[in-house]
Parts: structure tokens; C-alpha cells; sequence
């Protein structure tokens, strides 16, 4: 079932914001600022955008996800209980020892995970040959990659998009969660981002940009994708890193800590509030 | 063993793999632009929708792989094994082992016996390196007909196989007649005897086999009999005949062109230790990078020919 409604993917992805934040609790470690930047994103896709169905997982005609920055899996995870894969007292289990909900993705245990992912700069080639492969039966699965600014450092995602220009992968469309932050620092500091528009235009890509929060926005953006033909596409989408917890927000200290119980509560208040607004 | 005529295990390789594209229109093809050393050229002539060059690209390619393999394809990688093991190692244990994807790693050029192209080129720590990972089968052939024989047999296993295959022309060992004589079959998980001398057992993978042959005929004119295994299926292993051999023999060496420290040396100390404890003497690279020279030269100079078995004794 598609959800067109604005309001509604809006409310959805606040629920997910809150699931996030509940998960990483919880389990006192994980990734809350990554998975907040793309939980607007990720409602986006799999309640707008992608082609699948719960009642078949499994179809080999589905639309694919690659979530190649893995660590934000807890915006994965309550996405996918939010659509009925994942039972949603299954996330308190979330990094826990005999769970399904590993601390990074993992496609052997989880329902609706398209790949494993954990280590940085792989999953845009993984993409790229899900694209290819849907390409050769002609299939007609869109194949969505979400890449981390930071990760994008890696020297194999450029090796990635060359392949994808090669096969004009235009079944193809990256997501680059774009909140200019990393571990260490803000990724300006850390190793750069000038011109990233350019370069990415530059290794063949439509490229798109778009406020990573702006549900409107970002539909437009998935549809603009859609019919670009020729060439993968790339919406760099605009976001901030602890998205709607405001001690959170554009902070790199939250890359991957757990909130104290006080921090939780407040952080829950803030989102729930935003729920009614 | 038909000795005169001799063919590289990765032009079989590559002979075999146009075959089976003829009969399974699932296979895939990615090479890293060493095509015309991997001998997928073949393939790609005959299957251009069906090859893909990634470019120089090692890493990426074994991630596309991954993926076109998700949508039920198997696809078969090639590069030399430095970069396949070494230069790609992350994105073959994260997004390949880890994943149980139906990937086939078909790696060229191992070993010392790569030659001239010296030090940079010889993977050396293959086989420890990929036996290390679970979900992974490793298969090391050591003839023409094996090698044929494996290309179409790893298609069949549902996962990933690392097949490690040698630049250097060696001599068809399992002809028909041989074959026959010697009762040999093969199968994954299984290791081949040949001969059941007691003097020793000599234990070997790849291209050590034919010298562990010639060494076995030379040294039955000394009046010392030795028994050969071909440790092709190096996992899973045949533990059983490893343990039958050190059993009834009197002797234990390995032989291979990789370090000693991670290959079947280590894999077979690690067996008997553990089952029927007995000294083992691992011949091959000891902790040291290769060289430039000919193949036959660097065995010699290395100690993994006919002439270093023969002298163990
Ligand atoms: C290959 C690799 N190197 C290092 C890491 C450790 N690591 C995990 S997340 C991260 C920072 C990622 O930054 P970014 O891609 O910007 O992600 P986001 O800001 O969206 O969380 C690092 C270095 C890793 N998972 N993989
Ligand atoms: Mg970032």
C-alpha cells in the first residue's frame, strides 16, 4: 500500500525517528545521528517509492535497498517494523546477543534486508550489480543505494560510479545523505567535500539535490530519477546528522553513543511533540 | 601422466568456462581487464552480454558481483589471486563470505611460479587467507582435466569458491589411462592418493603435484617408495585420507607455491596434531616475498621441485 499522503509519511517517519531512538537505547550503543539523518528518507522509499510487497518478500521483481552506510540500520529496522517485516517488540533485541537485528544489516536473518553491509564504500558496487542483473532479464527493479558522506571517501565507490556510468545504469538511484558530518569531525575537516555536485556530474550522473527532510521534496527528487534515462542518478540530499532531537542535531559526539535515561526521555518528549504538530 | 604435453591450469580454466556458458545460461563473467591472462576472452568472445569488465577495479568487481548474484545469476570473477585475495580481501569476506553469495573467485596467476612479473605478483598467503572464511570452499587444482572438471563442479555449490589456478604450463596428470589405472575420481571434500608406498607421503596442491610424480618415480629407482596426495579440495578437506596416510606411512611432507606458514602445510599439522600426532615437514615459501626468474628456476631456487622431494630422503 503506497501513502501518498504528506502528512501521513511525515507522521510515519516520526515514528520512526522514535523507534530509532527507543532501539539505540535499549541496547546502550548503535548509530542514532546517521539513522535520524535518513529516517525521512528511508519512509520515502519504502512508503512511497519502492516496488514491494510484504505478502512477497521475496519477489524477484522487487525494488532493492542497499543501505551501504549499515550503521544507520536502526532507521532500517523500524522502517521495515513500521511495514509489518520486522515485529515491532522484535527491536528491543536490537544488538543483542541470538537477535536477528545484528548491529549492522544482515540479509540472511532479516526479511526485507536486500544486503549486509557494515563496512564502508561496498554497497554502490553491490547496486550497481543488482542494476546490471535486472538490466539483463529485463526485469524493471529500480535499485536504490543510500551512501554516507563521509563514506564516500572510500576510493571504492568511485570505482562504483564509474561502473555505473559505464552501464548506464539508469535503474539506478543513489542517495547520498549529505549532513557533513563524520566520526571525527565535520568531513570538510576530515578529508573534504568541495565541489560534490560537480564531481558526480562529472563521473556521469544526473544529479539531483534536495532537502533530505522535505517529504514533498524528495518524492519529486525519486520521481525526477525515475524518468532520467541514459544514466544512474543521484539525489544529494540535504539533511542534518541527529535530525529532530535537538541536542542531537549537526553533532558529531552522537555518531554512536546511546542517550543516558534522561537524554531518552527528553529526546522521546521532542519527537512525540513534533508528532502533534 | 602424459608429461610432453603441457597446458596451464588457467587456459583450461578458460576453455571450460566458455563450455559451461554454452550449457548454463546463468553464468557470468567479470574480469578486472585481465582478460587475455585469465583467459576469459574466450568466454567474452563467445558471451559479450554476459562479460562484464569492471576495469582495474578488483574491489568494485567483487561487489557487483555480489550483486548480479542476488538476482540468482552466478557469477564468475577472475583476476589475478594477489588482487582477488589481497587486494579485494575486505570486499570478499563483508559483502562475499559473509553474505554465503553465489560468487565463484577464480584466481589466476598464484604462487611463485608466476615468474618474471617477480615479488608484487606471487600471491603467497591465498590459501590461509581464504580457507580462514567460513561459508568459503577453496579448490586448488593441479592439471588440465581437473581443472576442467572444477569449473562446472563449483557452479553447482550454492555459496562462494575461491579456485586458485597457475599461470605456469604443467603436464596433463589425469589423462584417461591414468585415470582408470589409478581409480581416481574426483569430488569436492575428497583428496586423491596415488601410489600407497610407505616410506613416505608427499602432500601436495597445484602445481607441486606433477613434482611430488616425478619425484615418486625417480625415487622407486632408489628403492624408497613414496605415496602422492593431490590436496585439491583444500576445504573442505579430506581429513580421513590425511589421517590414513600418517597412519601407514613413515613419513610426512607438504609441498606447495605458497608460504608454508598459512597453506596446506599448516592445514595438514593442524589435522594430524589434533588427531594422530606426527612430525610433518612442510616444503614451500618460508616467510619470504618471491622474485623475478623463470617459474622453473624460482621452484628450484624455492625448493618446491621433484629434485628438493627427492632430497629429503
Ligand atoms: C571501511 C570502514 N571504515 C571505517 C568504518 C567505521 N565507521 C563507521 S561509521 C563511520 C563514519 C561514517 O560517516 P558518514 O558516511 O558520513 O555516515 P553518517 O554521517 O551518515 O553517519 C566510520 C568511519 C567502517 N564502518 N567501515
Ligand atoms: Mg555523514
Amino acid at each position: 500500500m503506497k501513502v501518498t499522503d504528506i502528512k501521513e509519511l511525515e507522521k510515519i517517519a516520526n515514528n520512526v525517528r522514535i523507534s530509532i531512538i527507543k532501539q539505540v537505547y535499549e541496547a546502550k550503543s548503535g548509530h542514532p545521528g546517521g539513522a535520524l539523518s535518513i529516517a525521512d528518507i528511508l519512509t520515502v522509499l519504502y512508503f512511497n517509492q519502492m516496488n514491494i510487497s510484504e505478502e512477497n518478500p521475496n519477489s524477484n521483481l522487487r525494488d532493492r535497498l542497499v543501505l551501504s552506510k549499515g550503521h544507520a540500520v536502526a532507521a532500517l529496522y523500524a522502517v521495515l517494523a513500521e511495514k509489518g517485516y520486522i515485529n515491532k517488540d522484535e527491536l528491543k533485541t536490537f544488538r543483542k546477543l541470538g537477535s536477528k537485528l545484528q548491529g549492522h544489516p544482515d540479509m540472511e536473518l532479516v526479511n526485507g534486508i536486500d544486503m549486509s553491509t557494515g563496512s564502508l564504500g561496498q554497497g554502490l558496487s553491490i547496486a550497481n550489480g543488482m542494476a546490471i542483473a535486472s538490466k539483463m532479464d529485463s526485469l524493471g527493479c529500480r535499485i536504490y543505494c543510500i551512501l554516507g558522506d563521509g563514506e564516500i571517501e572510500e576510493g571504492q565507490i568511485w570505482e562504483a560510479a564509474m561502473t555505473a556510468n559505464k552501464y548506464k545504469l539508469d535503474n539506478l538511484c543513489v542517495i547520498l545523505d549529505y549532513n557533513r558530518l563524520q566520526i571525527d569531525g565535520t568531513v570538510e575537516e576530515v578529508k573534504g567535500l568541495d565541489c560534490l555536485r560537480s564531481k558526480w556530474d562529472s563521473f556521469g550522473f544526473n544529479v539531483i539535490e534536495a532537502n533530505g527532510h522535505n517529504i514533498e521534496e524528495l518524492i519529486n527528487s525519486f520521481e525526477l530519477a525515475r524518468q532520467t534515462k541514459g544514466k544512474p542518478s543521484i539525489i544529494i540530499a540535504k539533511t542534518i546528522k541527529g535530525k529532530g532531537v535537538s541536542f542531537m542535531e549537526n553533532k558529531a559526539e552522537w555518531h554512536g553513543k546511546a542517550p543516558s535515561e534522561v537524554e531518552y526521555k527528553i529526546a522521546i518528549e521532542e519527537l512525540e511533540k513534533s508528532i502533534v504538530k | 601422466m602424459i608429461l610432453d604435453k603441457k597446458i596451464a591450469t588457467r587456459q583450461s580454466y578458460g576453455e571450460a568456462l566458455a563450455e559451461l556458458g554454452e550449457k548454463n545460461e546463468n553464468i557470468v563473467v567479470l574480469d578486472a581487464d585481465l582478460a587475455s591472462a585469465t583467459k576469459t576472452s574466450i568466454f567474452a568472445k563467445k558471451f559479450p552480454n554476459r562479460f562484464f569488465d569492471i576495469g582495474i577495479a578488483e574491489q568494485d568487481m567483487m561487489g557487483t558481483a555480489v550483486g548480479i548474484s542476488n538476482f540468482g545469476k552466478i557469477p564468475y570473477v577472475n583476476t589475478f589471486a594477489v588482487f582477488a585475495a589481497g587486494r579485494a580481501y575486505d570486499q570478499v569476506r563483508n559483502s562475499i563470505a559473509h553474505t554465503n553469495a553465489n560468487v565463484k573467485i577464480c584466481a589466476t596467476h598464484c604462487g611463485i611460479t608466476v615468474g618474471e612479473d617477480g615479488a608484487t605478483h606471487q600471491m603467497l598467503e591465498d590459501i590461509g587467507m581464504m580457507r580462514n572464511l567460513p561459508n568459503m570452499t577453496v579448490i586448488s587444482t593441479s592439471d588440465d582435466v581437473q581443472t576442467r572438471w572444477a569449473v562446472k563442479e563449483i557452479s553447482k555449490i550454492k555459496g562462494p569458491v575461491y579456485l586458485r589456478l597457475c599461470r605456469l604450463a604443467t603436464p596433463i596428470i589425469y589423462d584417461e589411462k591414468f585415470i582408470e589405472e589409478n581409480n581416481i575420481k574426483f569430488e569436492i571434500g575428497k583428496a586423491i592418493q596415488i601410489g600407497d608406498g610407505t616410506d613416505a607421503t608427499v602432500i601436495g596442491t597445484g602445481v607441486t603435484v606433477v613434482e611430488a610424480l616425478k619425484a615418486q618415480e625417480t625415487l622407486r629407482k632408489r628403492g624408497i617408495n613414496i605415496r602422492i596426495v593431490d590436496l585439491y579440495s583444500i576445504k573442505p578437506v579430506d581429513k580421513e585420507l590425511i589421517i590414513k596416510c600418517a597412519k601407514e606411512t613413515k613419513k610426512i611432507i607438504t609441498i606447495e607455491d605458497h608460504s608454508i606458514n598459512c597453506g596446506i602445510g599448516s592445514l595438514v599439522c593442524e589435522i594430524l596434531s589434533e588427531n594422530y600426532p606426527a612430525k610433518v615437514i612442510r616444503m614451500g615459501i618460508n616467510d619470504t616475498f618471491g622474485e623475478s626468474g623463470k617459474a622453473e628456476e624460482l621452484m628450484k631456487k624455492y625448493k618446491i621441485d621433484a629434485e628438493a622431494i627427492c632430497n629429503m630422503f
